[in-house]
């Protein structure tokens, strides 16, 4: 009996071992992607969104164009529920197979720097993840488009003067960070600290441990103790719609709670009613349907009933930032393949298409992007660009753009990422010194 | 130390728990004291003086703080009161209270969206809990009667990790907004004028306070005068002699798990309202936890006072002196509490005291 169940066990382990190894993971003539994503769990409200922006781009230009100058994207997911442990499961299964690592969350982002930098396998952290992996020269496997969290910090900064009349009027003004108690949460408090600093404002600090992020009653009554001029929200998941709750129930003036751009989904702001009008969040990408690129992908995926999205929510401000972070890797295939003039790429050559990425005002108009987002480019220094955000405002049904696209204080944020970024590395030790070469172009 | 050096001086008794824990806690504030006068940098000015100004200078946020601390304290008691409850009849520290809390809420949310009046989705959750109620029961507990109590709280995983994935195929993981409104719960604050400030108690609150006052009276009053409260007390001490005297064991368990759900509903609305509802709800059920060690895991009163202490402590000493450390000091500080009071009461508040002859 025993032995027949021990067989048995053997005989069908056998068989999944020999289909592994019978069929490839992927055909020769497309390109493997695979993206992290969090359809469980707590941050599943914001993972959902994303999640579909990205599969629906990608599988609108596999459609439309028949994938990227013919070779067609194979997209997979792996679920990691915005679990560092199971992110890093994820890393170790598609390392040798994907094109590029999408780690989406800031502690997976940071478990996998320094195994990317031994694998050769460049990371895409889109706003998300280490600053000071902005610096190029350091860190040549990760890429951090379109800005950083201190480039947010800074844009908040110059938010809360423009509406206060000017850089000098910060002087004795009092800035709340309400902030995850986890990496993600803690990365804006050097620049801010500094930018306090320099411009005689008071910064106070409100963690909230994850284990809190629903109950968040002392930390407003804090708020109302200490009364900040304005708050910026660094939070994610069932946080957000928590803070905004919290904020009318406290009487919070909510036109001064400002979120980072992932405190800026239309479920996080809807949580609130009506009396929401008026939160606001940094964005980098334009929400709704009026662009010829979600148009399209209606048109090829949603209307063709292969989007697990419903139409009305295809749009929605955190589904066009996937949206958004799919196009950055098309574009990175798309400058790879011409760099290398190979069709099918590997992750080295992906490496260089993403380090001379440049989506400039006419690129965006001919993938129908324009207006959707700013221009980006990123250099062999420089991964992030540091590029302009805009301040997005809730109208009480959708997310609208507030005033103009905001330029970081590039000067403040730059040298303290090149500082960080040294320091990680001695740190590190042993870590590798750069040897891939900077492109002509870049 | 050996007995024989501690000697029992005018009638107390050193080797006591009580008064040792008495003892130390002098020494601390005697330190604390002496620290204050010879305290240059003004530490411990900020630990033992600052926090009682404010409390005296702004007695509204000490209200409000209070306040605050109060109405967590009745829902983390009620959270309790569902472990409790389990607890009391089949042994086991149920695991999988938390996301029951989870399911109901998404069940009661899930059939209104699907146009279910409000009221009967209400009764229609109720439903879903009683019929989960019997299929633990039927599929989990009974096959596993009589087995060590680690084999009964290695199932409550097994629920939980069920309950998760069958929550997500039937509802998915999209939050929901609880349906606050429909079930007529009350919306905004009431502002009081006091001290020259305000302290502003929202309605809503104050129904998670009665509603939950209400629920925990009922089941008390349920589980030590009924017949079946009885029973389930017998059930707690011995399942064989409860067997032996014809109580139906299957019975009971089916009674204490739909208890359980409707704890679980219940709470899942109040939690609800206050944020979304998501199954990062799950985690609020652990707040249960220092509540249970404070408490007892036997007793309904411990759980109620227990609830009570955590809530308002971990919220005073947030905003009181969570600043000094950083703030986000309530999710430990809970633990902390339970713990100070275990060195006074090692049983718990309420427990049972065990003693075991050998």
């Amino acid at each position: 009996m025993k032995t027949s169940v021990l067989m048995k066990g053997a005989a069908l382990g056998a068989l999944l071992a020999a289909g592994a190894f019978a069929a490839p993971a992927f055909a020769q003539d497309s390109i493997y992607f695979s993206n992290n994503a969090y359809r469980t769990g707590p941050f599943a409200g914001s993972g959902i969104p994303i999640g579909d922006g990205m599969r629906d781009y990608i599988a609108m230009i596999n459609e439309r164009d028949g994938g990227v100058n013919g070779v067609k994207i194979v997209y997979e997911e792996c679920e990691t529920g915005y679990d560092t442990k199971k992110s890093i499961e994820c890393y170790e299964q598609v390392k040798s197979k994907t094109i590029v690592y999408s780690p989406w969350s800031t502690g997976a982002t940071l478990a996998a720097i320094p195994r990317a930098h031994v694998d050769k396998l460049p990371i895409l952290s889109m706003a998300y993840g280490l600053s000071a992996s902005a610096d190029g020269t350091q860190f040549p496997w990760v890429f951090i488009p379109p800005l950083t969290y201190w480039d947010g910090a800074s844009v908040m900064v110059k938010h809360m003067a423009a509406e206060l009349g000017g850089m000098d009027k910060l002087k004795g003004k009092k800035l709340g960070l309400i902030h995850l108690d986890a990496p993600f949460g803690k990365e804006p408090i050097p620049v801010l600290e500094n930018l306090a600093k320099k411009y005689g404002f008071e910064l106070k600090l409100y963690p909230v441990a994850a284990a809190d992020m629903q109950n968040q009653g002392s930390l407003w009554l804090s708020i109302r103790r200490d009364r900040p001029d304005y708050l910026y929200n660094q939070g994610w998941g069932a946080m957000n719609p928590t803070a905004v709750k919290e904020a009318i129930k406290n009487n919070f003036p909510i036109n001064k709670l400002v979120g980072v751009w992932w405190a800026g989904g239309d479920d996080d702001a809807r949580a609130g009613g009506a009396e929401a009008k008026g939160y606001k969040s940094l964005n980098f990408n334009a929400a709704g349907q009026d662009f010829p690129v979600i148009q399209d992908i209606i048109k090829h995926v949603v209307d063709k009933g292969r989007s697990t999205t419903p139409k009305e929510k295809v749009g929605e401000n955190l589904y066009n930032r996937g949206v958004y972070n799919s196009m950055l890797v098309v574009e990175g295939i798309r400058t790879a393949q011409k760099l290398t003039g190979k069709k099918v790429i590997t992750p080295e050559d992906m490496r260089r298409g993403l380090e001379s990425l440049n989506i400039d005002e006419a690129r965006l108009k001919e993938i129908g992007m324009a207006g959707f987002a700013s221009p980006v480019k990123i250099s062999c220094t420089d991964h992030s660009g540091h590029h302009k955000a805009y301040v997005a405002e809730w109208d009480g049904t959708k997310w609208t753009q507030k005033g103009d696209w905001i330029e970081p204080m590039k000067d403040e944020v730059r040298p303290l990422i090149e500082a960080n970024a040294k320091d990680y590395t001695e740190k590190a030790g042993n870590w590798p010194k750069r040897t891939e070469p900077c492109e002509k172009s870049s | 130390m050996s007995d024989a050096t501690l000697r029992p001086i005018a009638g107390i008794n050193f080797n006591s728990f009580r008064v040792r824990a008495a003892l130390i806690l002098a020494a601390v504030l005697l330190l604390g004291i002496i620290g204050i006068r010879f305290d240059s940098s003004g530490t411990l000015h900020k630990i033992f003086v600052d926090p009682f100004d404010q409390m005296v200078s702004a007695p509204d946020l000490l209200v409000q703080t209070i306040w605050e601390g109060l109405v967590s304290g009745v829902l983390y008691a009620l959270i309790a009161l569902g472990f409790v409850l389990i607890f009391k009849a089949s042994g086991v520290f149920n695991f999988a209270q938390g996301i029951m809390v989870v399911f109901a809420a998404l069940t009661l949310v899930g059939l209104y969206e699907k146009g279910v009046p409000a009221f009967l989705a209400v009764i229609l959750t109720l439903g879903v809990m009683f019929v989960l109620a019997v299929a633990i029961e039927r599929v989990v507990l009974r096959p596993l009667v009589n087995q060590p109590d680690i084999i009964l709280f290695m199932a409550t995983f097994g629920i939980t990790y069920f309950l998760i994935g069958l929550g997500e195929t039937v509802f998915g993981g999209n939050p929901k907004q609880m349906i606050t409104d429909q079930l007529h719960l009350p919306r905004g604050a009431i502002e009081l004028k006091l001290f020259g400030g305000f302290v502003s108690l929202q309605k809503i609150d104050i129904a998670a306070a009665i509603i939950a006052s209400l629920m925990i009276a009922v089941l008390a009053v349920f589980f030590q005068y009924t017949r079946i409260g009885r029973a389930l007390r017998a059930v707690a001490d011995s399942h064989k002699a409860a067997l032996s005297v014809g109580i139906s064991l299957n019975q009971i368990w089916v009674i204490v798990w739909f208890t359980a759900g409707i704890v679980a509903l219940i709470t899942g609305i109040m939690w609800g309202a206050r944020s979304d509802v998501s199954f990062a709800l799950e985690i609020v059920a652990l707040k249960a936890l220092p509540v249970l060690i404070l408490g007892g895991f036997t007793s309904i009163p411990g759980a109620i006072i227990g609830g009570l202490i955590i809530g308002i402590g971990e919220k005073l000493g947030e905003f009181y002196w969570g600043p000094l450390i950083g703030g986000g000091i309530e999710s430990w500080l809970a633990y902390f509490i339970a713990l100070g009071f275990l060195l006074f009461r090692p049983q718990g508040l309420f427990g049972d005291k065990i003693i075991e002859r050998i």
